[in-house]
């Protein structure tokens, strides 16, 4: 399951693109910020407050694509185009995935 | 190729975005400075001479819709080529960026080739219209180059109310005469330089250079509030100018200059004349006349800086003035009241 949550041919594009030493720290500056935008969507759905968690949606599909995070892209997007939503399965299931893409982004990263 | 060293701006409040960017651009040969919401790209803008900026559309404290609705309200701004780069979806966003004035609009990841494509031609654009811009420039003032940028280019007039200046040096035949002409040229180089400086400081146009005189025009062809006041505080300048000009000149054993200035307010008729080929930008009308008149009556009054009645209305008691009287000008049926600036105390 963790194999098939990167995709290695955006994620080797983005290594030849900026060096893939830079891409080590990008990954960490990404798994230091992605928390706070998952925290935030779980605020944001617990206050009822609809634009806030559309913009932490967004920022977490943005960046998920970035590194070819294919299926957390896929789900904050839903979350993005989808609006609010009552319960908290959805943001379960995003963090999951968070985790399974951030291991393997830490693997990946450091070769 | 764009040249090397470009200072582009990126504006994003997503750290990952704005690292990423920042460095694909720093490995294309840009100088990168990055802001992290709208508000802080606007000043950063403001503060320094940025190329071009890649803007995120959303941004908290001030999204990129608001940022491009600011640039545009403001002239110097609105020259800085934008190029979107966003992941919102919808044609709708890309179609209203374009229309708030941005370049081109790119979708998050951002592709480097196709980010430096887009740069590099973004870039040349910009290259191309400031070379046009200079071009305008040599030969008109910046207004007038703003409002043929704004307002595109016919010939015509419209009637505005504005405030006319003339001004001359006095006794400049003579001393022509007296001295070889390449020192004539550097003389005219420089007066015009801290003339250029001195109306230009206060707001307002110099549209014509004839030998030693100029006219200017303050309020028009862009609106300029107080205008009245702004060219007496001009011509306040420009003695003052002078005057350090004379100190080096007296320094060399050269003759001392004097100059003598008109000033009108009222309506006038200001537009593009000429022809399609080949125009200026230029006011006519009694008020334009009348600022001649007053600059020639300079020399009998023996005063420095003359006024006409609306313009000694408007400026009221800002400025020091003392009353002449009425004189009857050529080619006027009634007499024009006629004021001067009291000259100011040295120091």
């Amino acid at each position: 399951m963790s194999e098939s949550s990167i995709d290695m041919a955006v994620f080797s594009e983005l290594q030849d693109a900026a060096g893939a030493e830079f891409v080590v720290e990008l990954v960490d500056t990404f798994l230091q910020e992605a928390p706070t935008m998952l925290a935030e969507l779980r605020a944001a759905q617990a206050a009822g407050a609809a634009d806030v968690f559309r913009r932490a949606a967004h920022s977490l599909k943005s960046n998920s694509s970035t590194f070819g995070a294919a299926d957390l892209a896929a789900l904050a997007r839903a979350l993005e185009l989808g609006g609010l939503i009552t319960d908290t399965a959805a943001l379960d299931a995003l963090e999951a995935c968070y985790q399974q893409a951030a291991a393997r982004l830490r693997e990946l990263s450091r070769g | 190729m764009a040249e090397r060293g470009t200072r582009l701006l990126v504006a994003d409040d997503n750290k990952v975005n704005r690292l990423l960017l920042a460095r694909s651009l720093e490995l294309q040969g840009h100088r990168v400075a990055s802001a992290e919401n709208g508000r802080i790209a606007l000043e950063m803008l403001r503060a320094g001479a940025f190329d071009l900026m890649l803007l995120d559309m959303e941004m908290p404290e001030l999204d990129g819709f608001g940022v491009l609705e600011q640039m545009n309200a403001d002239s110097k701004l609105r020259e800085v080529p934008v190029i979107v780069t966003s992941s919102l979806e919808g044609v709708a966003h890309v179609v209203r960026c374009l229309e708030l004035g941005a370049d081109d609009y790119l979708h998050k990841p951002v592709n480097p080739v196709l980010l430096k494509a887009r740069i590099n031609s973004s870039l040349e654009k910009k290259l191309l219209r400031d070379q046009q811009k200079a071009l305008i420039r040599r030969f008109a003032t910046s207004e007038v180059a703003e409002d043929l940028q704004q307002s595109g280019f016919a010939l015509g007039g419209r009637r505005v109310v504005a405030t006319v200046m003339f001004s001359d040096i006095r006794g400049f035949t003579a001393l022509v005469e007296a001295q070889p002409p390449e020192e004539t040229i550097e003389l005219l180089n420089t007066y015009y330089t801290l003339m250029f400086e001195a109306i230009s400081g206060q707001g307002g146009v110099v549209n014509q250079m004839i030998g030693d005189g100029l006219m200017a025009i303050f309020g028009a062809p862009m609106p300029l509030p107080d205008a009245p006041l702004a060219a007496v505080r001009a011509a306040q300048d420009m003695v003052e100018m002078i005057e350090l000009f004379n100190h080096e000149r007296v320094a060399l054993e050269k003759a001392p200059i004097r100059i003598g200035i008109g000033i009108a307010s009222g309506e006038v008729v200001a537009g593009y004349t000429g022809t399609q080929q080949r125009a200026t930008y230029t006011c006519i009308g009694d008020t334009v006349n009348l600022a001649a008149r007053l600059e020639a009556h300079t020399k009998q009054a023996g005063r420095g800086i003359l006024l006409d009645g609306d313009t000694m209305t408007a400026v009221g008691d800002r400025v020091p003035l003392e009353p002449l009287g009425e004189v009857l000008f050529k080619g006027k049926a009634a007499p024009t009241q006629v004021f001067a600036v009291k000259a100011q105390a040295p120091g």
